[in-house]
């Protein structure tokens, strides 16, 4: 099997998890909403600007170590609507998840009104949002009908 | 269909269901003196001050033969020793039947109904909603004029923070209106979600800054209270206060129905030379406060259907 352009710049990771087809320049957010900084213990790898087949140009990020948790695919799918999900063992994907975001999302994003009976601690409220809009991402606030855009939604991760 | 049923925003209520809600409204004005909710408990939790809400619905539970218990302001309360809203809820669920709140934050009413089993009415939440003013508003524009489809109304001052004028409009949208003008300061014109709200449905709407141009048109006019602590500069607010003062005069060019409605309180964006015209219906409104919470009372705890 020929080696893809994109492992020329990258080895292949023997377990873990490669999220591929990430919108160009989007890589670092991603890392940035799994709360990875480097100083887990996982070998990591960014891959930016690289050919697609399916959108031109992509990121892509591996993580060895690292399985995904569904909530984990929730929060890419925010920032990366279109993107997949190779689980890797011994160098093979042995499954492929496409992200998908849920109509209603709940306890992923806060709220950006500081007004809103969400942000009020000691209250059992979880945020909960509706997707109004998927690209670009508009989250509309089930409690105070703010509305969220996918830049806030960056910032309150990189924050 | 109203039984055990909470109200959030104006926008859980369709045209039909708006429409009984004046129909019985207008019964309960007939005749104003019921026992139908005796034994019932009506509790109202206002932690942030009011007038109008407070007692028109304290007067409808009276007039309806029931009780009333609560509070007002968080000092006389647990709040004060740090109890959070969704406890304070619960222990005012095993209380009463029936629950008013109104509360600073956003959605706090949303998470009260989330907590307790007993039907919650929505006071007025921060900036958001205040549902029972706007079927009031509207069922004095339909009382006073016969009938709210194809009327031109004009909303005159903050439309950005009052949620009075806010759920109004959300109302509005429920009828055929032939237009609604929104005048206000550039900081003080609505919310983005509420102009999207108002394109998605479309809505014929113009926003300006001008009241003299919509005046000699407007069936209704309502007019709401600029608050001083929304401008940063004291002298903007002092021009921009004077220029929607609403004087006798302006109201020359009025139509000869034409009706002038407030929420109240308000302070000095109306003359009170206005009060005694016969265009000003705001303390008739505040009136109709009383049938159509007895109304909406009734219906939600199922005396009436």
């Amino acid at each position: 099997m020929s080696a893809k352009p994109e492992e020329l710049v990258v080895t292949k990771i023997r377990r873990g998890t490669v999220i591929d087809h990430i919108p160009v320049g989007q890589a670092l957010n991603v890392l940035k909403i799994l709360g990875i900084r480097g100083e887990e213990g996982y070998r990591i790898a960014l891959v930016m600007n690289v050919d697609s087949k399916k959108h031109g140009r992509k990121d892509i990020v591996k993580v060895e170590g690292k399985e995904l948790s569904p909530a984990e695919v929730n929060k890419i799918a925010l920032i990366a609507p279109e993107a997949t999900i190779n689980v890797i063992e011994n160098y093979h994907i042995i499954r492929k998840v496409k992200v998908r975001l849920p109509d209603l999302l709940q306890g992923i994003v806060k709220c950006i009104n500081p007004n809103c009976i969400t942000n009020k601690p000691r209250e059992p409220v979880v945020p909960t949002f509706k997707v109004l809009l998927r690209s670009p991402l508009l989250l509309v606030c089930e409690y105070c009908g703010s509305r969220v855009s996918q830049e806030e939604i960056i910032k309150q991760y990189a924050g | 269909m109203f039984r055990g049923r909470d109200v959030l925003s104006i926008l859980d209520f369709s045209r039909s269901e708006l429409e009984h809600v004046f129909r019985v409204a207008a019964r309960m004005e007939k005749h104003l003196k019921r026992n139908t909710l005796e034994g019932r408990i009506l509790a109202t939790a206002f932690f942030e001050p009011s007038t109008r809400t407070r007692l028109s619905f304290e007067t409808a539970m009276h007039r309806l033969g029931g009780s009333v218990i609560g509070f007002s302001g968080e000092g006389a309360t647990s709040l004060a020793k740090g109890e959070n809203l969704a406890d304070t809820m619960r222990m005012l669920d095993a209380y009463a039947d029936v629950i008013v709140l109104r509360h600073p934050l956003e959605g706090a009413a949303k998470l009260a109904a989330e907590v307790v089993d007993a039907p919650v009415i929505n006071g007025g939440d921060g900036r958001q909603h205040h549902p029972t003013q706007a079927m009031v508003d509207l069922y004095t524009i339909k009382k006073e004029l016969g009938k709210i489809d194809g009327l031109h109304v004009a909303l005159v001052g903050d439309l950005r923070y009052g949620r009075a004028a806010t759920s109004f409009i959300y109302g509005l949208t429920r009828f055929s209106i032939r237009k609604i003008s929104l005048i206000s300061p550039p900081l003080l014109r609505p919310r983005e979600e509420v102009i999207n709200f108002l394109k998605e449905v479309g809505v014929d709407y113009t926003e300006g800054e001008n009241l003299d141009n919509v005046l000699a048109d407007a069936d209704v006019l309502y007019v709401t209270r600029i608050q001083k602590e929304r401008f940063p500069d004291m002298a903007e607010f002092e021009k921009v206060k004077g220029s929607y003062k609403l004087s006798a005069k302006s109201l020359e060019r009025a139509k000869e129905d034409m009706i002038i409605m407030h929420p109240l309180p308000k302070v000095d964006e109306i003359d009170m030379m206005v009060d005694n015209m016969k265009h000003a219906r705001y303390f008739k409104q505040a009136a109709y406060g009383v049938p159509v919470r007895m109304a909406l009372l009734s219906l939600l705890l199922g005396v009436v259907r």
